[in-house]
């Protein structure tokens, strides 16, 4: 069992959790990922992580509740545990290498995060501020109220831009506005790019930077099973080879990446999964009739 | 009085009962059919069964013990040889093994010692009946790598000689193949797999599950800075082959570890559990071997029609004929001499048929089997909303890439001694898939026993 420390929501719907994890917290680096499962019946749940603390012993997580398994998390408080924790998985950031310290601190670097995606941008714009690289960062959230980690970023970043969809907080429109901006009003020049967010966000900045020619990593997030390469669930297209996240990623090239068809991949469970969340939300009340479910076939 | 040249028959789950459960098929012998079948042993002198057994399990002495209704003693001649008899009774590929050598085999049906070795394993865990334990312990840590057969064979045998020993497997469950892989309608995980795992810890050996070696900790620091003075790997086999063709990544393919191991270790074939499985209307399984079976018999189950695609013809089915005689009988389609070339989606991406080709057989290749080819101009196309790849699998680089001086063949396989596990790091042994690539449990069980005496002997002489 792997003892949650702290669990509590850092913004509307996303909820933060550190938990103790000695193994993971003592060799992980940003960019890689761990497995989470709550209890027995539990499906294996992919998180980036999001922040660890190798003294303590401990990894944080932040995750947004959209299927059966993220909405079940939601109900554990401190002191509640999970049945299974396992990583680090993946690959470390290309940035967040030791070896590779002296090509990156040449660069200028820009993160661009967006909702949920904000998270796992942290240790990353974290380790290069600790050895010595400030990079630049965009965070966008839908609304004001969205926005999260916005002290944390402060210490770390080069410059922060805070942008809202509905402006209501920092700057007014989209992450791809704000590069934009950035890059044609505002005389800033980029020679890497990360961006972290949901699928459609990390398409629509990658067609962006692709107009500069500025090359851009993603984090990719597709189905997974067991994060150890063995069953090809997780495969994405990267130019025209075929890749395990899992193992090769999740981070890739982002301008080599087929986005609709990773989008279409990720759909897959959708009614099977959409199922079982109702008959979470809803109990055994449910029993069809809303004509979605398919619950009364 | 029966017929001496046929088995005794074995008790089945019917057909068209079956195919819609994932109880297990085969029911065993109770007891009074075990001696029967039993009785049809000649004890030849020089027996040919032993020759064929990959652990030469004395198998007329067992036979012998059961034939007398002395079943713990028959238990122990077993035991002697093999660490998971309940397990191999049911999935070794008897008819090739000690089954193919028997003289019985010669004019009728062989002795089915299957069936016998699994009755005796049965039987001595339905009563109670646990290996001895260590008398001795040394306290010397060692730490072996993998829960599969090769690992807790190689564990139980360490624990044993009196070592300290810890496994540590990458999945939340213990067992390798024995839980991802094969089926509950083959090998029942709470009664048989979960109680030889209970055995392995009942003689002290201690399983840490979620440690990925080479990701949560390295050989060199397991050796180096947690006191293991030696490791065995019996990582397995786990990387799924692809054909690459086009379509491949369209929703509705799957590789057969996915979908095996959704089934099996999330146990997505129950309500009660969390993660899902796509229940596919058509489905088509590619390849010819145990685990395409495993894979078409689960689709089945799960309420599709299913055809296996496979290019050569049935005798080169290279999955035990038990499982191919089952696949049939519960109403899979064998489409062979057949070859897949293109998987056929629809405009949102999802599978909507396979597109192959027909196949002869032509000159034998290197495998000794006669190669096949295609015949131009045959294509067809099967209408099927899923596709299953079952093509075979290759090692798992994770720990081969981050151990210095480990070395691995061009197949990426752990090259080790046969006799002795040693690998080219010194202290470090391995066996079973990791190093034959994709094989049998009793070959990996039999590795894990000769590293297990191996690592006894590199310690002994420390
Ligand atoms: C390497 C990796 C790292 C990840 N890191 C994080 C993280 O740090 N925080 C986090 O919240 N999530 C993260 N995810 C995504 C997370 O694993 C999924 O959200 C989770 O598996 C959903 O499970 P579920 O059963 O709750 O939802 P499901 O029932 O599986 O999904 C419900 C619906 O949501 C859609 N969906 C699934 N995943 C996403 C997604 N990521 N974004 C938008 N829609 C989605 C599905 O298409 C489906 O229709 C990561 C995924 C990967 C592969
Ligand atoms: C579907 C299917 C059906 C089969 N049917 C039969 C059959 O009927 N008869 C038969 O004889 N054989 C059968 N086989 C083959 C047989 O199961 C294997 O040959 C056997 O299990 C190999 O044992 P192993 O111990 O080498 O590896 P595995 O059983 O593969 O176990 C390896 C274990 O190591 C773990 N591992 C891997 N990497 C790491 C790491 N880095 N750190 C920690 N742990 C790790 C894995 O998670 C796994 O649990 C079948 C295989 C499959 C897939
Ligand atoms: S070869 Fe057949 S008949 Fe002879 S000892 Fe073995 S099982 Fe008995
Ligand atoms: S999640 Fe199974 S191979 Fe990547």
């Amino acid at each position: 069992m792997y003892r949650i420390l702290k669990a509590g929501q850092l913004a509307g719907n996303i909820y933060e959790m550190v938990v103790e994890a000695p193994r993971v917290a003592k060799r992980c680096l940003p960019g890689q990922f761990v497995i989470v499962k709550m209890d027995e019946v539990g499906e294996r749940i992919p998180l980036t992580i999001c922040d660890y603390d190798r003294e303590a012993g401990t990894i944080t997580i932040v995750f947004q509740p959209v299927g059966a398994s993220t909405e079940k998390f939601t109900q554990l408080r401190t002191g509640d545990a999970f049945r299974d924790f396992v990583g680090p998985l993946g690959q470390p950031s290309d940035l967040c290498l030791e070896s590779e310290l002296e090509e990156t601190k040449k660069k200028k670097i820009l993160f661009v995060a967006g909702g949920v995606g904000t998270a796992p941008v942290y240790p990353q714009v974290k380790w290069l501020h600790e050895h010595g690289v400030a990079a630049d960062v965009i965070v966008g959230a839908k609304t004001k109220d969205l926005v999260i980690l916005e002290d944390k970023f402060k210490a770390v970043s080069g410059n922060l831009y805070i942008t809202t969809d509905d402006g209501s907080y920092g700057r007014s429109g989209m992450v791809t506005k704000v590069i934009d901006d950035l890059l044609t009003n505002e005389g800033k020049s980029y020679d890497h790019c990360v961006a972290i967010g949901p699928m459609i966000m990390m398409k629509f900045c990658c067609l962006t930077t692709k107009k500069y020619n500025l090359k851009t990593i993603v984090s990719m997030n597709p189905i997974m099973v067991d994060g150890t390469g063995m069953c090809g669930a997780c495969r994405v297209m990267v130019g025209d080879e075929v890749k395990f996240a899992c193992v090769d990623g999740p981070e890739f090239d982002g301008h080599l990446i087929d986005f609709d068809a990773a989008m279409r991949r990720q759909a897959m469970y959708k009614t099977e999964e959409g199922r079982k969340l109702l008959e979470l939300r809803e109990g055994r009340t449910h029993h069809g009739g809303c004509g979605n479910c398919g619950g009364d076939k | 009085m029966a017929d001496v040249l046929k088995k005794v028959p074995v008790r089945e789950q019917d057909p068209k009962v079956r195919a819609t459960n994932f109880d297990e098929v085969c029911l065993g012998y109770n007891k009074e059919e075990a001696i029967e079948e039993a009785t049809r042993c000649l004890h030849c002198k020089n027996a040919k069964c032993v020759q064929g057994c990959p652990v030469n399990i004395n198998i007329p002495e067992f036979i012998a013990e059961l034939k007398e209704g002395k079943i713990e003693e028959a238990y122990k001649v077993i035991s002697q040889s093999s660490a998971l008899p309940a397990i191999c009774g049911r999935v070794c590929p008897q008819e090739s093994q000690c089954e193919g050598k028997c003289i019985r085999g010669i004019k009728g049906e062989p002795v089915s010692i299957g069936k016998l070795e699994r009755f005796t394993a049965d039987w001595a865990r339905e009563n109670g009946i646990k290996p001895p334990a260590p008398e001795t312990r040394n306290g010397r840590k060692v730490a072996v790598i993998g829960s599969g057969p090769s690992g807790l064979t190689c564990a139980g045998d360490l624990a044993k000689y009196g070592y300290d020993v810890t496994i540590f497997e990458a999945l939340h469950e213990p067992g390798g193949v024995l839980v991802y892989g094969i089926p509950e309608f083959r090998l029942p995980k709470l009664d048989v797999v979960a109680k030889e795992v209970e055995n392995v810890k009942s003689l002290g050996v201690k399983i840490e599950t979620n440690v990925i070696i080479g990701k949560s900790v390295t050989i060199d620091e397991l050796m180096d800075e947690e006191g293991f003075e030696a490791v065995f790997i019996g990582s397995g086999a786990g990387l799924p082959m692809f054909m690459g063709i086009p379509g491949e990544t369209a929703k509705g393919v799957f590789s057969a570890n996915e979908y095996l191991t959704r089934n099996n270790l999330m146990k997505a074939f129950r309500d009660d559990y969390d993660t899902p499985i796509v229940h596919g209307k058509k489905v088509a399984v590619v390849g010819g071997g145990n685990v395409a079976m495993d894979a078409a018999r689960t689709a089945l189950r799960l309420g599709a029609e299913v055809h296996i695609v496979y290019r050569r013809s049935e005798a080169e089915l290279p999955a035990r004929a038990e499982e191919v005689h089952h696949a049939k009988e519960e109403g899979i389609i064998f489409d062979l001499l057949t070859n897949p070339k293109e998987i056929l989606v629809d405009e949102n991406d999802n599978v909507a048929g396979i597109r192959c080709i027909r196949m002869e057989l032509g000159e034998p290749d290197a495998s000794g089997r006669r190669r096949p080819v295609e015949i131009p101009g045959s294509e067809f196309d099967i209408a099927v909303d899923t596709v299953i790849m079952s093509l075979g699998t290759s090692p798992n680089p994770l720990i081969s890439s981050t151990t210095i001086g480990l070395d691995t063949n061009r197949r990426k396989c752990i090259i080790a001694d046969e006799e002795t596990g040693q690998t080219s790091k010194n202290g470090v042994f391995a066996g079973g898939d990791a190093v034959t690539g994709a094989a049998t449990v009793i070959l990996a069980m039999g590795a894990g026993k000769a590293a297990a005496k191996g690592i006894h002997e590199f310690l002994s002489a420390k």
